[in-house]
């Protein structure tokens, strides 16, 4: 029977609702359209197989469509096909975009036993009353996304998939020898290379060395590993710094409000002051027991005896600032994979997520060219980062929403995994001989110089700039990936112990292949045969295999004994794993392709050889920026604090957190929403990696980007002090607590804001070591920003000029951001926290030293000292541990009274507050955040042991825990006879309620 | 006490796995977790276990519609094995996505019943939150009528629908047949809404058996509660059972 093109239309029945309508009705509402009463949504499927119409119809009856809730309809390439009808739009991926729905419902085709070719899948709207043409384009450019799918009115005619583009294979070499300096520049920029002259030059040397010209894939592979995305060159090269001095910790600060001027040299700026840190705690043994620190794609920190824990939080801005569903997803994807790939593989058991992102309020007319709109970037990342963690089940437990313009054009997306590793699975090393194993996913042109193979079709200079960076995930492939590694890292073997089937893996991810293999054999050498590499389909040349950053990809070293039990295993799971090549004893990366070598690279040059420089940086105490201006002073109290509970950054991210799957795996214990009706923020995570044992990890972060603008060294303390707060107010040990950190930074190709950088490298560096807080990973994002052009859109860049956002009138860049996250031993799960009230009765204590950082923070308060906030840090932990503290809460965002109003509403309990004395702190004061400061409700019966373990760390009693339920009411008092304010609790869950629903 | 042996069906996407045999290690079973590759190659090694449990998670990606491609399978594959399964007095029990193919599968509610179906959540999306449910029917194996369990939910598509139909009833038909095991309830103990009904259900249905009561799904987590420090861990004050691990001991009882 002939292949036959087939389009099945699939849809609700007419008594049923349409869910997906209905989100996609309050969606256009929420972008300002009323015109639309009413959306109906179908799926839909081209298929390409040997069927005839009966054949057809039971694809229809018994696959496609729902026996019960669901209708549909079939039109054939045989028949005469309908036009479109003007109210509807269909949106399909474009050709060569990864479709994860269309490889399982093909399998399902053949499983009826008909002969399938190909499927497709899409999804179809039609809008009631039918909006005119304009209305409809716009509609489309909300609903779909131009860089991977196509928008097409009416009804998009059956054809089948066009070819892929082929390739020519001929080998292509470089003339890079006796180039000018702007040949060089040129060659640079134009391959895509983004290396710096020196190291064109460097390049050049190395192959004048061996008398000939450089491939293609040689040069593509140099200018991966050493991109600024795998080496971080930046953060790695020598940095000479003049500027303002350091802050002392321990002092009053004076130091750096100083004029004098010093001058500090570091040799690599992450090694001496970020790993230094790290290295010096080791040495002293303070802080966790750390197991692998900045080597491996995460880090390890001991457990138990027996096992470690493994953390790492990576970044995807770019790409999910153009696809931002498929940027957060493969952002996750790409995490995940980290954590299985580091050692001999952990189980990812815990994902968190941070978001950067512009008020989701910005007018919609006020957007550059190319930028989609915030509420959009946010509700398409939340949305990436619920689909790929709840399919990979793995319970997305912790993360913040942090909001300013200066977000806008750069979102920032930040991702993170914990696992469980044992200890004797930590060390890997590829060997001489072993064959290199990639499994998972087949290469296409993902990730390379368009997801599209169509891509020259895409209009405006935008999405044909970054539409390389657009991926989309296909969670259940690394699903497959996750169960099979897990199997074979702890084979049986025949003497009833476990051994592992391979002797090193690792991820593939930036950089494709090339990243992978290079890395794994960096110490012996490697030989590929890009040949044997399976395609998503024909025409991919060489360079492009070797380079394409498809998805859902690992690669292994499997000694040749193991090898095929490790195949068969994949097998057995619907896994496929390939031979690609071996690992060497020659020092090189030799790639082959057809039989001829396409690349023989020294692997020392190729891992020692980039050149290194030395930058300036700059940096002087800003008085210009002074710190944005103090809370207001109006007399209206209760008003200034409902409006806080509603700030977008404060307020309950409840509409987030719910289409997170929090406790998938059954080891969660402190959730993200806590209190008696499960609605009160949770400072952080509490999991217990091995079910049946109490012991358990604590997981938080610190984020504190507009201090940047003020000084990027206390913006680091802060967000350090941050992280470990809210690990603390769980019931974590701040003394087994080990951070992660992430940069997010603008351009640091000039001075000025790379002294910023190595302001904020210095104080990581401080703080971890006066904290006693090693870290054991980090990664950096640098060059977020973004260009608008005055003569194209000059309303707009004179808006962002009179927000003062954008540099020069045109830059964009964002705040310096760090994100800081950490991972603290729970010693027993049965003794943790949470910050909601808990019942009537009890004291309140605020606890620890409302304090300045530098410029930053009211008058009234003293300068910081970093040892009161360490005894604060262990004094809460010790009393938690003692059983005497029964809710804690940080004062960070909105202060002393939005961390009280918080406790009230997750304990779903009044408050009444009597402060005796006026204080500027207790009243307008009380909106500033703080370090090292929190809010406790301590047990009635167990206060004198609480205030004993203090000691001498600064408190002050607030008042008690009031009555519960539809009663409850916060009550402050500032003067002991004055009336109290009172507002109820319902009234502040409202207002912290009333925010944005997503 | 006879030990019952417990399949635990694994497919690519099913992620629940570990902490339902987990579930079924502590109310005294003896778990097994096999991939369907496994079964496909030797159905009837099927009739080995007293117990077959389809855990949750998002079988080949909930691809077409949630638990339809692995629903399919078993119809084209093991739908004979499986009747034998049931009819040699084994268990078969779906916890939310295997519920979800136990409904496609046509094994719930069963033959000579309105047919049902899960879909959409009336949010329009997945949600994770803890539910409160009451059993009702007396005819199911592993829920005892009357009784109230709390535990979490976690899906997109969890909406019970049952078909029209023209001769009457169907949500009664059901009812009658003791075919509503669990229902959603509010706090106080009536009819739920939302957000006690967490998808619009229809009739608040949260589990389903068939007439026999050994065909069992539901859609919470009942081995995300097997220790009370799952519910109360942080929150001592709350009043918690762990209500999930009941579940698990009534089927293992079932063969004392």
């Amino acid at each position: 029977m002939n292949r036959t093109l087939w389009r099945f239309e699939v849809r609700p029945n007419p008594d049923h609702p349409d869910p997906a309508g209905q989100a996609t009705l309050v969606a256009l509402r929420e972008f300002g359209l009323d015109g639309i009463d009413r959306v109906e949504t179908a799926r839909l499927y081209i298929v390409e197989m040997a069927a005839d119409t009966a054949n057809a119809e039971r694809v229809a009856r018994e696959l496609l469509a729902d026996p019960v809730s669901e209708s549909f309809e079939i039109a054939s390439d045989d028949a005469p096909f309908p036009s479109g009808d003007r109210a509807a739009i269909e949106i399909h991926y474009r050709p060569g975009v990864m479709d994860p729905a269309a490889a399982s419902t093909r399998r399902a085709i053949a499983d009826l036993g008909i002969p399938v070719e190909s499927v497709r899948t899409a999804r179809r709207y039609v809008f009631h009353p039918a909006p005119d043409g304009a209305t409809l384009r716009w509609i489309g450019r909300l609903l779909g996304n131009d860089c991977i799918e196509e928008v097409v009115p009416g009804r998009k005619p059956l054809a089948a998939l066009p070819k892929p583009i082929q390739r020519e294979r001929d080998v292509r070499t470089v003339a890079i020898r006796g180039l000018s300096d702007d040949a060089m520049r040129r060659l640079s920029r134009d391959g895509h290379l983004f290396l710096s002259l020196d190291e064109m030059r460097a390049i050049e040397r190395e192959f004048a060395r061996l008398g000939r010209d450089p491939t293609d894939l040689e040069l593509e592979t140099l200018a991966q590993t050493w991109s600024e995305h795998c080496v971080h060159k930046t953060l790695k090269s020598a940095v000479v710094y003049r500027g303002a001095p350091f802050p002392s910790l321990d002092d009053d600060g004076a130091s750096s409000i100083a004029e004098t001027l010093i001058e500090r040299r570091y040799e690599n700026l992450l090694r001496d002051t970020i790993a230094r840190a790290t290295d010096d705690l080791i040495r002293r043994d303070i802080g966790p027991t750390c197991l692998s620190v900045f080597k491996d794609n995460a880090g390890i920190i001991a457990f138990d005896e027996r096992d470690g824990i493994a953390f790492k939080v990576e970044t995807h801005n770019h790409p999910s600032a153009i696809e931002p569903y498929g940027g957060a997803a493969t952002g996750l994807g790409g995490c995940i994979r980290d954590v299985l790939g580091c050692g001999l593989g952990a189980k990812p058991i815990a994902n968190t997520d941070v978001f950067c992102v512009a008020p989701p309020d910005w007018p919609a007319d006020a957007l550059p060219r190319g930028v989609l709109h915030p509420r959009r970037v946010l509700c398409g990342v939340v949305a990436g980062v619920r689909d790929y963690g709840n399919r990979m089940g793995i319970p997305t437990v912790n993360g913040a929403i942090h909001f300013d313009p200066r977000y806008l054009a750069n979102p920032l997306v930040f991702c993170g995994c914990a696992g469980i590793i044992p200890r004797d699975r930590i060390e890997k090393a590829a060997r001489p001989g072993d064959a290199i194993v990639l499994i998972g996913g087949r290469t296409g042109r993902d990730g390379i110089h368009g997801a599209t193979f169509s891509s020259a079709e895409l209009t405006g200079t935008h999405a044909d700039e970054f539409s390389h960076a657009v991926q989309i995930g296909n969670a259940i492939e690394e699903k497959k990936l996750l169960d099979v590694i897990l199997q074979a890292r702890d084979w049986p073997a025949a003497d009833g112990t476990r051994r592992c089937l391979y002797s090193a893996i690792t991820d593939c991810g930036a950089g494709g292949l090339s990243s992978a293999v290079g890395e794994m054999g960096a110490a012996i050498g490697a030989d590929v045969d890009l040949k044997r590499v399976p395609l998503k389909y024909e025409g991919l040349r060489y360079d492009e295999i070797w380079i394409s950053e498809a998805q859902e990809r690992m690669v292994l070293a499997v000694p040749e004994p193991d090898v095929e039990t490790f195949h068969s295993l994949c097998r057995s799971e619907d896994v496929e794993a390939t031979v690609i090549g071996r690992f060497t004893d020659s020092g090189r990366l030799v790639v082959r392709y057809d039989g001829r070598v396409v690349g023989d690279l020294d692997m020392q040059f190729l891992h020692e050889g980039l050149p290194r420089t030395t930058r300036a940086a700059e940096w002087r105490l800003r008085s210009a920026d002074a710190p944005r201006p103090p809370p207001s002073t109006t007399t209206d109290f209760a008003g200034e604090l409902l409006g806080r509970l509603a700030d977008p950054s404060i307020a309950s991210k409840e509409w987030v957190v719910r289409q997170y799957d929090h406790e998938v795996q059954g080891r969660s214990v402190v959730r993200p929403l806590n209190g008696r009706r499960d609605d009160g923020p949770s400072d952080a995570a509490v999991l217990r990696p091995r079910l049946g044992s109490d012991r358990g990890i604590a997981i938080g972060c610190g984020l504190c980007p507009s201090l940047s603008d003020v000084d990027p060294y206390w913006m680091a303390v802060a967000a350090i002090d941050e992280a470990l707060r809210n690990v603390v107010c769980v019931g974590g040990d701040p003394s087994q607590t080990a951070i992660l950190d992430n940069f997010c930074w603008g351009r640091t190709d000039a001075a000025e804001p790379l002294g910023a950088l190595v302001r904020a490298c210095q104080g990581c560096h401080d703080a971890a070591i006066a904290l006693g807080a090693p870290f054991i990973s980090g990664k950096d994002s640098l060059n977020n920003e973004f260009s608008v052009d005055p003569s194209e859109d000059p309303a707009l860049v004179e808006r962002l000029a009179r927000l003062g956002l954008a540099r020069d009138a045109r830059q964009i860049a964002i705040p310096g951001t760090l994100l800081i996250s950490a991972i603290a031993i729970v010693p027993d799960v049965a003794v943790c926290v949470t910050s909601a009230f808990k019942r009537r009765g009890n004291p309140i204590y605020l606890v620890g030293r409302p304090a300045r950082l530098g410029a930053f923070g009211p008058e009234f308060a003293p300068p910081f000292q970093i040892k009161v906030a360490l005894a604060t840090h262990r004094a809460i932990a010790r009393s938690i541990q003692g059983g005497e503290i029964l809710a804690a809460h940080d004062v960070s965002d909105g202060g002393l009274w939005v961390a009280i109003s918080e406790m009230c509403i997750g304990g779903d309990c009044g408050a009444d507050i009597r402060l005796n004395a006026p204080a500027p702190l207790t009243r307008h004061g009380g909106f500033h955040a703080f370090p090292s400061l929190y809010v406790v409700e301590v047990r009635a019966d167990r206060e004198t042991d609480f205030l004993s373990r203090l000691g001498d760390v600064p408190r002050l009693a607030l008042g008690r825990t009031a009555e519960a339920d539809a009663n409850a009411r916060l009550m402050i008092r500032w003067e002991p006879s004055a009336a109290p304010l009172s507002i109820p609790v319902d009234a502040l869950r409202s207002a912290w309620r009333s925010a944005m629903r997503g | 006490m006879a030990t019952p042996r417990v399949l635990i069906l694994r497919a690519a996407g099913i992620n629940c796995d570990e902490e339902t045999e987990h579930a079924w290690r502590l109310a005294g079973a003896e778990p097994e977790r096999i991939h369907i590759n496994r079964i496909l190659e030797r159905p009837r090694r099927l009739l080995d276990y007293q117990v077959v449990t389809l855990p949750g998670g998002f079988s080949y990606g909930d691809d077409i519609a949630s638990g339809k491609i692995l629903a399919t399978q078993l119809r084209l594959h093991l739908m004979t094995v499986l009747e034998e399964f049931v009819g040699r007095d084994g268990l078969l029990i779906g916890i939310c996505n295997g519920f979800q193919v136990l409904v496609k599968a046509g094994l719930l509610p069963g033959a000579g019943l309105p047919r049902a179906t899960v879909t959409y959540n009336d949010s329009g999306h997945f949600e994770a939150r803890w539910v409160t449910m009451r059993a009702e029917s007396s005819s199911c194996v592993m829920v005892e009528a009357g009784e109230v369990l709390s535990m979490p939910v976690a899906h997109g598509e969890g909406k019970v629908i049952v078909e029209r139909r023209a001769d009457g009833d169907a949500l009664a038909i059901l009812k009658t047949a003791g075919c509503v095991a669990l229902r959603y309830i509010n706090p106080s103990g009536g009819p739920a809404g939302y957000p006690f009904n967490p998808n619009g259900s229809e009739g608040d249905i949260a589990g389903l058996c068939d007439r026999s009561g050994r065909v069992f799904g539901l859609m919470p987590h009942p081995e995300r509660f097997h220790d009370r420090l799952q519910r109360a861990g942080a929150d001592r004050d709350l009043n918690a059972d762990n209500d999930g691990l009941r579940i698990f001991r009534r089927a293992v009882r079932y063969f004392a």
